[in-house]
């Protein structure tokens, strides 16, 4: 127990000192094993938040490679990279921030024949992904075997996100299923800046989830519009009719949804 | 119940502190930590700190020339 050797006690000393985290927390970090769905904007800032802070396994999903058009959001990525698995990249470069991590890299898509025995290995599912068909999957993976995740979504200057836990509200609370039409090629501009304000949100949840720290975002929505700077919260019961989560569920399997939206990759 | 001792006389802030919540994490509840360190900034913060974070400090007392001795107990 304890055993951080003199330069962890180093790296980890700003977390340490917080009375909240301290040394026990520092192991409960340590001996974390986190999955990201998606290493690409949201993605990007929770892998490195998480590895800078410690986190001791780190799987990062991505059947993608590096595009020119994600580097102007997508921070753990770097120009060398296009062309390149999105989950060795982001893999490359856990290795180089922290070397007391061990990544994982899943050069696949999450599909309904791997997300089960994928989330086994894994305390908690970060949601960094974007689109509807695999945003429902995680969910639905989720609650179908009690794991808690956290969901994230950005739209051009816009983001939600809210924490899941075992019998917290979920994603189908909010909305029953995918929309039927997703937003236009025209639509999928974003501001960069964005997917890093909500995946940062995102990655202090899952490091307040594994130490214990405050009152995560269950059975609420957090949502920001970066236009005004305007931030809310609002609070989201969870729903006895939900067709995953509530008293007489009618989903009880995983759901291969397809993606209706143009071909633009906007990873 | 144990008593440690701990020397952060080569350390500089934060760093002194950080040295002793970890001291304090490895030993056992009821033990006592006895911590050498300097004064100035270590003695005016280091006890100060560890009463902030819950700790009871029992004692401060001189050691020699300018190192000091703080005894918490956990």
């Amino acid at each position: 127990m304890f055993d951080f050797s003199e330069e962890e006690i180093n790296r980890y000393s700003r977390h340490i000192l917080l009375k909240e985290v301290g040394v026990e927390g520092q192991e409960k970090i340590r001996n974390a094993k986190v999955l990201v769905v998606g290493a690409g904007g949201l993605g990007s800032p929770v892998i490195l938040y998480l590895a800078a802070a410690g986190v001791g396994t780190i799987g990062i999903i991505d059947g993608d490679a590096v595009d020119l058009s994600n580097l102007q959001r997508q921070i753990i990525h770097t120009t060398p990279d296009v062309g390149y698995s999105k989950a060795l990249s982001a893999k490359e470069k856990v290795n180089a921030l922290n070397p007391h991590v061990n990544a994982i890299a899943y050069q696949e898509f999450l599909k309904a024949d791997n997300a089960l025995d994928l989330f086994k290995g894994y305390d908690f599912i970060v949601d960094a992904t974007d689109n509807f068909p695999v945003k429902y999957l995680i969910n639905d993976a989720c609650v179908l075997t009690g794991k808690p995740f956290s969901h994230g979504g950005i739209f051009q200057f816009e983001g939600q996100t809210f924490t899941h836990v075992p019998g917290s509200n979920c994603y189908r609370c909010l909305f029953d299923a995918p929309p039927e039409s997703a937003p236009s090629c025209a639509q999928a501009g974003v501001l960069g800046a964005i997917a890093g304000m909500l995946g940062t949100i995102q990655s202090a949840e899952v490091l307040k989830y594994i130490t214990g720290v405050g009152e995560l975002l269950t059975d609420q929505l957090l949502t920001f519009d970066a236009r005004n700077m305007d931030f809310r919260k609002m609070s989201i019961p969870k729903r006895d009719d939900c067709p995953v989560c509530g008293k007489q569920p009618t989903i009880k399997q995983l759901i291969e949804y397809k993606q209706v939206s143009c071909e633009l990759k906007q990873h | 119940m144990a008593t440690h001792t701990l020397d952060i006389t080569k350390e500089h802030c934060p760093m002194t502190f950080v040295k002793t919540k970890l001291k304090l994490a490895q030993i056992a509840q009821g033990d006592i930590l006895e911590v050498l360190l300097l004064e100035g900034e270590p003695l005016n913060n280091v006890p100060k700190s560890a009463a902030e974070q819950g700790y009871h400090v029992i004692g401060i007392s001189h050691v020699e020339g300018n190192v000091h001795k703080v005894i918490i107990k956990k």
